[in-house]
């Protein structure tokens, strides 16, 4: 909990954090999931979010990323409500849910290049992202003959080529193999050297340094 | 954004105190309203030279169906500023509006074909206001059942408040449609539910009959909405207070 | 990263939706089936009297195409919804407006337009006046897109109930009545060779509304559901 950023409300507007909530409230179904958060995440920051089932990880995750609205309490990108900068905000963000948006009726690489296309990322080398998936020779399968765990793959193939500075991923390594969770940790830690940062929840041990990793423990709370 | 904070009724506990405080008022109100109407209206109000005593049944259908329209209007109100202002208190009104508004279109309903019987010997007819009343029944069963169909409330209330204003936008076109296909269609043979021009002494009546029965629904509103608080912030420390505390005067 | 224009990001929607659904072809067919087998079952219960059937068809031929629009809806959001690509689209760098939209005219194109073109076919069969085929024709082009406009706002409020079917019904047909009458009333018109501009006028009057509103109530519904 050391390293939890938690601040004063007063000193919450800090304008160089690329993404910050303020006195987040939470409450899904009349059960209060976490009262007045304050966090802030910096360039460079990867922070994981901890916390037994039912804590509210996804709920976070998800009022973090713009999809859902918080009972009470601002996101901030860049110092300004992400309501209010709406398109700029979804430029800068990718977020990853447990859905990985993947069509069955699309191939992988259909369903890749349709994802960058819609955030005007250049298309034409989605057949090569792919490879760094282990997806080489499914490119023009179609999604429906895949796996559970090829679907997560496609979807987090985009990490290659995005361009955003958040990246907000609920349990990317889900179905994913060991070779392959290494490989992802260190796409986390070059994006977070260049100056981007990455919000994620797993069940799984991290095994980037510990002086890298931020962590922001929720508790379970029953009412 | 700040202003709610300003605002003292934005705050669930506040805004329940304050709807059991004026809830025992409309009621009494409406008791005695009603009482003094409906007597006025059975007994000493002269009956229509044309439909008789059969007549007397506008004193309730006429107000049932005027507040049934006005009910459906304060829940998108409600649901407007809901949605645009964030207020979570207004989607509870507009929810506890709801079944209420859908209850006096169904009086509505029913007094009107009751009041059909006699004048054209049928229970229903395809007359164009007994035609907009259904169908604003059938807009009012789709508030309601968006909002069960949802387990979490706030959200519940949400959707069916983008719903009622969704129907607001469309209770006008539907109403005159209704309108003009009714005129188109029309046999000649068939009169129209007469809306007699009102003389003075049916007026008065009839006033005292529709506050009273505004009044009701005012009363009616504040109960769901006192419930409908509750529901939603079930949780809530204060609620705990609140139950604990009645279960001592109780016990006393 | 280059900004895609407005019109790119909703041509790559719409081109996508179109991709999906004729690798799915049933789900154009099906809702196509219905509608046709609905009006061939009005004859068999009210008897293949031609007068009648005339008198009837604009009636019976608009009821089944609200139905069979009603079946087709779940398509537009439904699946987008299950599998997590929906999300994905609000979260795009375009205005939820444009997305809306893209998918609705997808939807128009994969289920309006068969149905315009196989309405003649049906017209004959349930011996519609000659003299409103035209009516029939043109009461469908401008209605049906009404029909999917309203009818996604009612999908968008919906779909993340899991039983959000026959709710839906309940929710769009309501919607779906002024529509109803006013083509139906023009169809009628026709066959008595009056003229149905006014008619046709407020169906278009109608179907600019809904294209101006119903994008904004889809978005606010779709940030509910996905909440």
């Amino acid at each position: 909990m050391s390293n939890l950023n938690i601040e004063n409300k007063a000193t919450s507007t800090n304008n160089n954090s690329l993404l910050s909530a303020h006195n987040l409230t939470c409450i899904r179904e009349e059960r209060v999931l976490f009262e007045d958060l304050n966090l802030s995440i910096f360039p460079g920051d990867i922070l994981q979010i901890e916390g037994p089932n039912g804590a509210g990880k996804t709920s976070l995750m998800r009022i973090l990323a713009g999809l859902s609205q918080p009972y009470d309490g601002d996101i901030q990108f860049q110092g300004k409500s992400i309501t209010d900068q709406r398109e700029l905000f979804h430029q800068n963000l990718l977020y990853l849910g447990h859905l990985p948006g993947v069509k069955d009726e699309l191939t992988a690489q259909e369903n890749l290049a349709f994802n960058l296309a819609l955030h005007g990322l250049d298309t034409s080398t989605a057949e090569s992202t792919l490879t760094e998936v282990n997806l080489l020779g499914f490119e023009d399968a179609l999604a429906s003959h895949l796996s559970a765990g090829q679907h997560r793959r496609i979807a987090l193939s985009r990490l290659w080529q995005s361009q955003a500075k958040i990246w907000i991923l609920d349990e990317p390594f889900t179905a994913i193999d060991k070779l392959g969770v290494e490989k992802l940790e260190q796409l986390f830690l070059q994006h977070a050297d260049n100056g981007g940062c990455v919000i994620l929840t797993t069940h799984q041990d991290l095994s980037l340094p510990a002086e890298r990793v931020k962590k922001v423990s929720l508790a379970y709370r029953f009412y | 954004m700040m202003w709610k904070w300003l605002h003292p009724y934005a705050n669930p506990e506040t805004s329940y105190h304050f709807a059991g405080k004026i809830l025992p008022w409309c009621a009494r109100l409406a008791f005695a309203f009603l009482t003094i109407g409906i007597t006025w209206a059975l007994l000493f109000a002269p009956a229509d030279y044309q439909q008789g005593d059969t007549f007397r049944i506008f004193y309730i259908h006429v107000p049932a169906a005027m507040l049934s329209m006005g009910i459906y209007l304060g829940m998108a109100i409600a649901a407007l500023s809901g949605l645009v202002w964030q207020l979570k208190l207004a989607d509870a009104s507009a929810a506890a509006m709801a079944p209420i508004g859908a209850t006096f279109t169904f009086i509505a309903l029913i007094t009107g074909s009751a009041w059909g019987k006699p004048m054209w010997g049928t229970w229903w007819i395809w007359d164009a206001r007994l035609t907009s009343e259904l169908i604003l029944l059938f807009l009012y069963l789709g508030v309601m059942a968006l909002h069960n169909a949802f387990d979490d409330k706030a959200l519940a209330g949400k959707a069916a408040g983008i719903l009622a204003l969704v129907g607001v936008i469309n209770l006008p076109i539907i109403k005159y449609s209704v309108e003009w296909w009714n005129t188109l269609h029309q046999g000649a043979t068939v009169s129209k539910l007469g809306q007699p021009s009102m003389t003075a002494d049916m007026f008065w009546p009839f006033l005292v009959c529709f506050i009273g029965f505004a009044f009701l629904v005012t009363a009616l509103i504040c109960l769901r909405f006192r419930t409908e608080i509750l529901n939603r912030n079930s949780m809530r420390p204060w609620v705990r207070e609140l139950v604990t505390t009645e279960v001592k005067t109780h016990a006393v | 990263m280059t900004q895609l224009s407005y019109r790119a990001a909703f041509a790559l929607i719409v081109k996508r939706d179109l991709r999906i659904a004729f690798r799915h072809r049933d789900d154009i067919i099906n809702p196509l089936l219905f509608f046709i087998i609905v009006v061939t079952l009005f004859p068999l219960g009210v008897g293949p009297e031609s007068t009648m059937l005339s008198r009837i068809a604009p009636g019976i031929i608009w009821v089944a195409a609200l139905l069979s629009t009603l079946l087709s809806l779940d398509r537009l959001f439904k699946s987008d919804h299950a599998d997590g690509s929906l999300e994905q689209m609000l979260l795009s760098p375009h205005p939820i407006f444009i997305l809306v939209l893209a998918k609705i005219v997808a939807h128009w194109l994969l289920t309006g337009l068969p149905l315009i073109l196989i309405a003649p076919l049906l017209a004959v069969l349930l011996h519609l006046q000659e003299s409103s085929y035209i009516a029939l024709m043109l009461t469908l082009l401008l209605g049906t897109p009404i029909l999917s406009l309203l009818g996604a706002i009612g999908v968008a409020l919906t779909v993340g109930i899991k039983k959000g079917g026959v709710l839906l019904s309940l929710l769009v047909l309501p919607l779906y009545i002024p529509v109803l009458i006013f083509a139906t009333s023009a169809i009628d018109t026709a066959g008595m060779n009056l003229p149905y501009n006014g008619q046709l006028a407020i169906i278009a009057a109608i179907f600019f509304a809904s294209l101006t509103l119903a994008p904004f109530a889809v978005s606010a519904a779709l940030k509910v559901s996905t909440n």
